[in-house]
């Protein structure tokens, strides 16, 4: 379980200070499947980061299983936005990298890394470099890295953004069967609704920079999941409808109150919404 | 797809470096550098042998340069078939081998750590940065009064410029690695050692070679500079002593020799880095074999 209690972050200097994150509370209930949304540059990232124990938050606290976070830890294991495998390892040594450098590469660990390997399709590929895959399979390769160590909880931040439409639905689909396989807390952070309906147990809409949840919404949909039947579903698309405006809210606070295009794109944006 | 993947399995380096070398060898490159050559070559010819330009007409011409290198008996005493000859190649490819080696296992690691520990780059790099733009030939007098005999000083001025561009490189490269590598391995469960090890090092690699080519090459520079002041043998020692006695020829073949042996021990750090890099060479150039 992860609690964030008044957490609040600002970058720069002295009276230079921008605050990114103000008064934040929210929880992610153990072994639930809780997914951030907020419009581009709301602090997401960042807050990732703070949970993550890369940085501390400039006022408030943290707790992860009700021990306050003091830096990484191996029991939160983050997938970022970028591709962070390393270009100079194979498939299988990245996989392997967590194991490794924990000294637990024995023969359980070994056979860890080609079950997951297996699991994620990448097993022929497994002595290829990274630039050698494709967008989708570094994905995989990436989730792979991060499941071997069977850890707690996965922050995932934007693990498919840049995939196209059809290699992203699949990579959500699937991370959705070895969430279901084995249970674990997820926090997980997207600005597709979409995939946030398909994945949350619980969604969080956070507000435009800085950031803080402006609405908590219960995605209680039974599981397994498929993106035909939500679609066909009203109960469905009536979250999702709930989710986009107050998305659409926030990203119009986000261009400002001066840009008269980028409003105009907004309420015809939403006309179309409503009119669905 | 387990046909594809096995055709598509990475090569074993030797094989991969074959195949490189086939691949340069089948393209038409080797036709344009011989054509770049041949353009050199020809106007140096007719500039100074056929028309004679006003400058040109003292410079030592192209047929009687190669009638020299190859001459059994040479009228300066610099040839192909002569041991002082090669003696003096010799005695400047231990020196730059002396000088780079040097350079790179004192280099490499102050690089590595300039660009890890701010503690260290805050003491050293003030220091560093003084000294760095300081010309080799500047050097010279103190290296001769500092250093005994004369192989030392030569050795101390070529190391210098290859030691700074060495370093300075790494460094760049260390700080050129991506943050979310050094939190990923952190996140794993990676010590700093361990970081240091499998990240930082692999990752500044492409840099580290980058100032290894350079290294070379100022390298070769200052030992040419070094042997025109001190020293007993070498290429650099050979153009001075050609050019006070008036032996022009001898000084052109110091000079395309040095050309040559230049290009080599670049061209060897570059197989090197490919050897060591093998993460960095594009499937495409694989793919190409069928
Ligand atoms: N290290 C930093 N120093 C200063 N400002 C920062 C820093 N990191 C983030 N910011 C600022 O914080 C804001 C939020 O950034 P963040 O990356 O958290 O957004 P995000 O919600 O993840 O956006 P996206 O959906 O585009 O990834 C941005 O305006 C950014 O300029
Ligand atoms: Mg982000």
């Amino acid at each position: 379980m992860i609690e964030l209690r008044h957490v609040s972050k600002s970058y720069g200097p002295g009276r230079f200070a921008r605050p990114v994150i103000e008064d934040c509370s929210f929880t992610v209930e153990a072994n639930h499947f809780t997914v951030m949304m907020g419009p581009s540059g709301s602090g997401k990232s960042t807050l990732i980061r703070l949970v993550a124990g890369f940085e501390k938050p400039s006022a408030g606290e943290i707790l992860v299983n009700d021990r306050p976070v003091t830096g990484p830890g191996q029991d939160r294991l983050v997938v970022f936005q970028e591709s962070a495998l390393f270009p100079w390892m194979t498939t299988r040594e990245n996989v392997q990298y967590g194991p490794r450098a924990r000294g637990e590469l024995t023969g359980t660990g070994r056979a860890r890394t080609d079950f997951l390997l297996e699991k994620v399709g990448l097993h022929a590929f497994r002595e290829r470099y990274p630039a050698q895959l494709s967008g989708g399979m570094q994905r995989r390769a990436e989730l792979a890295r991060a499941l071997v160590n069977n850890p707690a909880i996965m922050i995932l931040d934007e693990p498919f953004r840049g995939l196209d439409a059809l290699t992203k639905k699949m990579m959500i689909e699937y991370y959705a069967g070895l969430s279901a396989e084995s249970p674990r807390t997820n926090l997980f952070v997207t600005t597709d609704v979409d995939e946030a309906i398909f994945l949350a147990n619980r969604l969080l809409v956070m507000s435009h920079i800085p950031a803080r949840v402006r609405e908590v919404i219960e995605v209680d949909l039974p599981r397994p999941r498929s993106f035909t039947r939500i679609l066909l579903d009203g109960r469905a698309n009536a979250l999702k409808m709930a989710a986009l405006s107050l998305l659409h809210e926030e990203a119009m606070k986000a261009f400002g109150g001066g840009n008269i295009p980028a409003a105009d794109f907004i309420e015809a944006h939403r006309r179309r919404v409503a009119a669905m | 797809m387990n046909a594809v993947a096995r055709r598509r399995a990475p090569m074993p380096r030797l094989a991969l470096t074959w195949f490189r070398l086939g691949a340069w060898l089948r393209s038409p490159k080797p036709c344009l550098a011989l054509a770049g050559y041949a353009l050199l070559l020809g106007f140096w010819y007719l500039s100074v042998e056929v028309f004679k330009l006003p400058r040109f007409a003292g410079m030592p011409g192209l047929t009687s340069v190669f009638h020299e290198w190859t001459s059994r008996n040479p009228t300066y005493g610099i040839s192909l078939y002569i041991p002082v000859y090669w003696v003096h190649i010799l005695v400047s490819l231990r020196r730059i081998g002396i000088a780079f080696l040097l350079a790179t296992a004192l280099g490499v690691p102050t690089g590595l750590m300039l660009g890890w520990s701010r503690a260290f780059k805050e003491y050293v790099f003030p220091l560093f940065e003084i000294l760095r733009p300081i010309p080799i030939l500047a050097w010279v007098p103190l290296a001769i009064i500092m250093l005994p005999g004369s192989e030392l000083p030569v050795i101390y001025l070529t190391f210098l410029a290859s030691f700074f561009a060495t370093a300075l490189n790494t460094m760049l490269g260390v700080r050129s690695i991506d943050n979310s590598y050094i939190l990923a391995a952190g996140c794993l469960g990676a010590s700093s050692l361990q970081t240091f090890r499998h990240v930082i090092i692999p990752g500044a690699l492409p840099f580290i070679f980058t100032g290894l080519q350079i290294s070379v090459g100022v390298a070769w520079f200052s030992l040419v500079a070094a042997e025109m002041v001190s020293g007993q043998f070498g290429l650099g020692y050979l153009i001075n002593t050609s050019y006070t006695s008036v032996e022009y020829p001898t000084i052109v073949i110091a000079m395309l020799t040095l050309g040559i042996v230049g290009y080599l021990s670049s061209a060897m750090v570059r197989l090197a880095g490919h050897w060591l890099m093998a993460w960095r060479v594009p499937q495409l150039v694989t793919d190409g074999r069928r």
